[in-house]
Protein backbone atom coordinates (compact mmCIF):
# COMPACT_ATOMS: atom_id res chain seq x y z
CA UNK A 1 0.00 0.00 0.00
CA UNK A 2 1.28 3.45 -0.88
CA UNK A 3 0.52 7.02 0.14
CA UNK A 4 -1.53 7.48 -3.05
CA UNK A 5 -3.77 4.53 -2.17
CA UNK A 6 -4.32 5.83 1.34
CA UNK A 7 -5.22 9.28 -0.03
CA UNK A 8 -7.61 7.73 -2.54
CA UNK A 9 -9.31 5.64 0.15
CA UNK A 10 -9.75 8.55 2.56
CA UNK A 11 -10.91 10.94 -0.14
CA UNK A 12 -13.59 8.53 -1.35
CA UNK A 13 -14.86 7.95 2.19
CA UNK A 14 -14.92 11.54 3.41
CA UNK A 15 -15.80 13.60 0.36
CA UNK A 16 -12.70 15.71 0.93
CA UNK A 17 -10.74 16.32 -2.27
CA UNK A 18 -7.67 14.23 -2.96
CA UNK A 19 -5.64 17.41 -2.78
CA UNK A 20 -6.89 18.21 0.72
CA UNK A 21 -6.32 14.68 1.94
CA UNK A 22 -2.86 14.47 0.32
CA UNK A 23 -1.91 17.68 2.08
CA UNK A 24 -3.15 16.37 5.43
CA UNK A 25 -1.29 13.07 4.96
CA UNK A 26 1.95 14.87 4.08
CA UNK A 27 1.46 17.16 7.04
CA UNK A 28 0.85 14.16 9.33
CA UNK A 29 4.14 12.59 8.27
CA UNK A 30 6.18 15.79 8.33
CA UNK A 31 4.81 16.80 11.74
CA UNK A 32 5.95 13.48 13.20
CA UNK A 33 9.33 13.67 11.42
CA UNK A 34 9.96 17.20 12.61
CA UNK A 35 8.83 16.34 16.11
CA UNK A 36 11.29 13.44 16.21
CA UNK A 37 14.07 15.73 15.02
CA UNK A 38 13.32 17.98 18.02
CA UNK A 39 13.44 14.92 20.25
CA UNK A 40 9.70 14.78 20.86
CA UNK A 41 7.72 11.58 20.86
CA UNK A 42 4.27 10.89 19.49
CA UNK A 43 1.97 8.52 21.24
CA UNK A 44 -0.96 7.38 19.14
CA UNK A 45 -3.30 5.22 21.20
CA UNK A 46 -4.11 1.88 19.65
CA UNK A 47 -1.37 2.29 17.06
CA UNK A 48 1.98 2.89 18.68
CA UNK A 49 4.60 5.44 19.67
CA UNK A 50 7.17 7.16 17.50
CA UNK A 51 10.27 8.18 19.39
CA UNK A 52 14.01 8.63 19.12
CA UNK A 53 16.42 6.27 20.81
CA UNK A 54 20.10 6.76 21.46
CA UNK A 55 22.46 4.05 20.31
CA UNK A 56 25.86 3.82 21.96
CA UNK A 57 29.07 3.90 19.97
CA UNK A 58 30.39 0.45 19.18
CA UNK A 59 32.99 -1.35 17.12
CA UNK A 60 31.60 -3.11 14.08
CA UNK A 61 33.33 -5.09 11.37
CA UNK A 62 33.42 -4.63 7.66
CA UNK A 63 31.92 -7.99 6.73
CA UNK A 64 33.89 -8.16 3.51
CA UNK A 65 37.37 -7.42 4.86
CA UNK A 66 36.89 -8.31 8.53
CA UNK A 67 38.37 -4.95 9.40
CA UNK A 68 37.07 -3.35 12.62
CA UNK A 69 35.18 -0.10 12.01
CA UNK A 70 34.12 2.30 14.76
CA UNK A 71 30.41 3.24 14.74
CA UNK A 72 29.84 6.50 16.63
CA UNK A 73 26.93 6.96 19.02
CA UNK A 74 23.83 8.06 17.19
CA UNK A 75 20.11 8.68 17.38
CA UNK A 76 17.64 6.47 15.58
CA UNK A 77 13.90 6.87 15.03
CA UNK A 78 11.88 3.94 16.34
CA UNK A 79 8.23 2.97 16.40
CA UNK A 80 6.98 0.93 19.31
CA UNK A 81 3.94 -1.01 18.19
CA UNK A 82 0.94 -0.91 20.54
CA UNK A 83 -0.36 -4.09 22.08
CA UNK A 84 -3.64 -3.68 20.16
CA UNK A 85 -1.88 -3.59 16.79
CA UNK A 86 0.32 -6.55 17.74
CA UNK A 87 -2.77 -8.55 18.62
CA UNK A 88 -4.56 -7.49 15.45
CA UNK A 89 -1.66 -8.68 13.29
CA UNK A 90 -1.05 -11.86 15.27
CA UNK A 91 -4.65 -12.95 14.79
CA UNK A 92 -4.54 -12.58 11.02
CA UNK B 1 2.62 14.53 22.10
CA UNK B 2 -0.68 12.79 21.59
CA UNK B 3 -3.00 12.32 18.66
CA UNK B 4 -4.91 15.42 19.76
CA UNK B 5 -1.72 17.53 19.55
CA UNK B 6 -1.02 16.06 16.13
CA UNK B 7 -4.54 16.88 14.88
CA UNK B 8 -4.28 20.42 16.26
CA UNK B 9 -0.99 21.02 14.42
CA UNK B 10 -2.16 19.54 11.13
CA UNK B 11 -5.41 21.54 11.23
CA UNK B 12 -3.43 24.72 11.73
CA UNK B 13 -0.99 23.95 8.91
CA UNK B 14 -3.56 22.81 6.35
CA UNK B 15 -6.50 25.06 7.17
CA UNK B 16 -8.80 22.04 7.43
CA UNK B 17 -11.23 21.96 10.34
CA UNK B 18 -10.15 20.03 13.42
CA UNK B 19 -13.07 17.70 12.85
CA UNK B 20 -12.03 16.85 9.27
CA UNK B 21 -8.38 16.56 10.31
CA UNK B 22 -9.27 14.21 13.12
CA UNK B 23 -11.27 12.00 10.72
CA UNK B 24 -8.35 11.94 8.24
CA UNK B 25 -5.77 11.12 10.93
CA UNK B 26 -7.91 8.27 12.25
CA UNK B 27 -8.34 6.95 8.72
CA UNK B 28 -4.59 7.08 8.02
CA UNK B 29 -3.99 4.94 11.09
CA UNK B 30 -6.88 2.65 10.26
CA UNK B 31 -5.58 2.12 6.70
CA UNK B 32 -2.12 1.20 7.98
CA UNK B 33 -3.49 -1.17 10.63
CA UNK B 34 -5.84 -2.85 8.16
CA UNK B 35 -3.08 -3.35 5.58
CA UNK B 36 -0.82 -4.91 8.24
CA UNK B 37 -3.63 -7.15 9.48
CA UNK B 38 -3.96 -8.41 5.90
CA UNK B 39 -0.21 -9.03 5.72
CA UNK B 40 0.27 -6.13 3.31
CA UNK B 41 3.06 -3.59 3.67
CA UNK B 42 2.69 0.17 3.69
CA UNK B 43 5.39 2.27 2.10
CA UNK B 44 5.42 5.97 2.90
CA UNK B 45 8.18 7.55 0.84
CA UNK B 46 10.53 9.76 2.80
CA UNK B 47 9.11 8.54 6.10
CA UNK B 48 9.40 4.78 6.33
CA UNK B 49 7.55 1.56 5.81
CA UNK B 50 5.36 -0.66 7.96
CA UNK B 51 5.68 -4.40 7.40
CA UNK B 52 4.80 -7.68 9.01
CA UNK B 53 7.60 -10.05 10.00
CA UNK B 54 7.21 -13.66 10.95
CA UNK B 55 8.85 -14.97 14.09
CA UNK B 56 9.85 -18.61 14.38
CA UNK B 57 8.48 -20.68 17.24
CA UNK B 58 10.87 -20.85 20.16
CA UNK B 59 11.22 -22.16 23.65
CA UNK B 60 11.27 -19.49 26.30
CA UNK B 61 11.51 -19.63 30.07
CA UNK B 62 9.22 -18.25 32.66
CA UNK B 63 11.75 -16.03 34.45
CA UNK B 64 10.03 -16.52 37.81
CA UNK B 65 9.75 -20.29 37.85
CA UNK B 66 12.45 -21.25 35.36
CA UNK B 67 9.85 -23.43 33.64
CA UNK B 68 10.23 -23.87 29.89
CA UNK B 69 7.36 -22.46 27.81
CA UNK B 70 6.65 -22.97 24.12
CA UNK B 71 6.22 -19.72 22.22
CA UNK B 72 4.39 -20.41 18.95
CA UNK B 73 5.36 -18.87 15.60
CA UNK B 74 3.75 -15.49 15.17
CA UNK B 75 3.45 -12.45 12.97
CA UNK B 76 4.65 -9.12 14.30
CA UNK B 77 4.24 -5.64 12.83
CA UNK B 78 7.30 -3.42 12.60
CA UNK B 79 8.34 -0.04 11.27
CA UNK B 80 11.48 0.62 9.28
CA UNK B 81 12.41 4.30 9.16
CA UNK B 82 13.51 5.68 5.77
CA UNK B 83 17.09 6.78 5.28
CA UNK B 84 15.88 10.38 5.02
CA UNK B 85 14.23 10.19 8.43
CA UNK B 86 17.24 8.45 9.96
CA UNK B 87 19.55 11.16 8.65
CA UNK B 88 17.28 13.97 9.84
CA UNK B 89 17.01 12.57 13.35
CA UNK B 90 20.70 11.88 13.78
CA UNK B 91 22.07 15.41 13.97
Amino acid sequence: MTKAEIVENISSRTGLTKKEVAEAVECFLSTISEGLVRGEHYEIRGFGTFKVKERKARMARNPRTGEPVPVPDRKVPVFKVSRELKELVAQS
Amino acid sequence: MTKADLVEGIAKDTGLSKKDTSVVVNMIIENICKALAEGDKVELRGFGSFKVKSRNPRKARNPRTGESVDVPAKLVPFFKASNELKLKVNV
